[in-house]
This record gives C-alpha cells, sequence and structure tokens, in this order.
C-alpha cells in the first residue's frame, strides 16, 4: 500500500534482478477511468483497512503460490486520492512458463476486487459517491472455486 | 475450594470477559453512522457476529438503516472475513463494512 506512483518497468527490473528462473512475467495495472456509471469523475478517493489489506493481501498471494507453479507476485495499491488517467493497481506474476503467469495473475486480480479490503469514493459534477461492487467481480472470482 | 462471599452477591472480579471490543466501520457505513471506530462491551447475549449486529440495529436511527439485513454488508472479525455465525468475543476487532472495491 502506498499513496505514491509507481514504475512498471522498475518494479519488474527489480524482480528480475532478484530470480534468474523466470521465463515469463505478466503484469496487469489498473487505471482511474474519467467516467463511471455515465457520468464523468474528476477525481478518485481509495480508503482500505489497514493491516487488514496487507493479511488480505499477503493470503491471495499464498493460495496463487499453492495454485500455480510460479516464482514470486508482487502487488502494488495505491490509497488516498487519485486523478483520471492515474495508475491504481501493479500485479506482476514471474513464472517458468506463460500459462501458469497469466493465470495466477488473473487469479490475484479477481481475488484482490472481492477479497481486499478497499473502497473507491469518486467525485463527480453531481457529488461524491461511493462506487458500488459489481456483480460481475463476484462471478470473475467465483469461477476459480472449480 | 475457599470462597469469600461479599455481602450483596459475589465479587466481581476483573477478567478477560469484561475488556471491550473494538468496532470499526468503514467507507460508506462511516461516513452514514458518523463514527470510525467504538470500543464496545459486548452484552452477555451477543456470542456471534448475528448478535452483535441485532444489537447495534437496536440503538435505532443510522445504525438500523445502514445495518439493515437487506443491505449488502461485510463483516470481518480480526481482520478475517466472518459470517454471521462468526463468533465475536471480548477484546476481538469487528469491523463492518460494505462490499469491497478496489483494484
Amino acid at each position: 500500500m502506498q499513496t505514491e506512483d509507481f514504475d512498471i518497468g522498475a518494479e519488474i527490473a527489480a524482480l528480475r534482478r532478484a530470480d534468474a528462473r523466470m521465463g515469463a512475467i505478466a503484469s496487469f495495472i489498473g487505471v482511474v477511468r474519467d467516467v463511471n456509471e455515465g457520468e464523468s469523475v474528476n477525481e478518485m478517493t481509495l480508503e482500505h483497512y489497514p493491516g487488514m489489506t496487507e493479511r488480505a493481501l499477503e493470503q491471495i498471494v499464498a493460495e496463487a503460490k499453492a495454485r500455480w507453479d510460479i516464482v514470486d507476485v508482487l502487488v502494488v495499491h495505491r490509497v488516498g486520492r487519485l486523478a483520471p488517467n492515474d495508475q491504481i493497481v501493479l500485479v506482476v506474476v514471474t513464472g517458468a512458463h506463460r500459462g501458469e503467469a497469466f493465470a495466477a495473475c488473473e487469479f490475484v486480480m479477481d481475488y484482490l476486487k472481492t477479497r481486499a479490503p478497499f473502497w473507491k469514493k469518486e467525485a463527480t459534477a453531481q457529488g461524491a459517491r461511493w462506487v458500488e461492487a459489481r456483480t460481475a467481480d463476484d462471478l470473475a472470482a467465483e469461477r476459480w472455486k472449480q | 475450594m475457599d470462597r469469600v462471599n461479599l455481602p450483596g452477591g459475589p465479587a466481581v472480579i476483573p477478567d478477560a470477559a469484561s475488556r471491550p471490543a473494538i468496532v470499526l466501520l468503514f467507507a460508506r457505513l462511516r461516513e452514514a453512522i458518523g463514527t470510525a471506530q467504538e470500543h464496545l462491551t459486548l452484552p452477555d447475549e451477543v456470542r456471534d457476529v448475528a448478535g452483535l449486529l441485532a444489537c447495534l440495529r437496536a440503538r435505532g436511527g443510522a445504525w438500523e438503516a445502514e445495518l439493515a439485513p437487506a443491505k449488502p454488508i461485510r463483516v470481518a472479525v480480526n481482520q478475517e472475513m466472518a459470517d454471521s455465525a462468526t463468533p465475536v468475543r471480548p477484546g476481538d476487532e469487528i469491523a463492518i463494512f460494505p462490499p469491497v472495491t478496489g483494484g
């Protein structure tokens, strides 16, 4: 968790320096959109539950490592005030081969969106509003249970 | 076993059972109810998450409205996701919040 921005190039370079077993690096970056539910978004504030957030992310990463043959997982999530086009979250999964790295990266994001205690509040021209959870995100997480 | 019976009934011994629980509220719930954190001595009848929510709803006002059974509410006990049957005990950290929207 951090308020400052991140640099995917620097983060991946650090992971590659740390371990030479990897033949594949899969990554995901989530970005603030300037429109949501038909209204323009001027600013977004991300709140989280200090302590539980770290535990939840550690559990998600541990589950990914148990399910797939991967080398490492990096999760960086920003909190505080963000503007449209700002980066919100980074997930990088390294492994020997792409198949497992892709799957684990998607799994980490799907679980993060439904289990990690973060909440988004948007400032729009019509006022501030808390973002509602999406059923599609629950369904995306559900499919990993099969 | 020796027992000392004081006038007026058994002595009250401070122990773990008298420690308050900590109730945390986040996001929309924190704003709507107007509090982020509260120390709460759990009434004897409150044994699980369902019991705690019923106890908080009985306060009326925003507590009753925001914690209504129809509302999508999530609860974590000691920083682990919980359900209505999860036990709550004195000293526990109990967080109540809307479904998460990170990422």
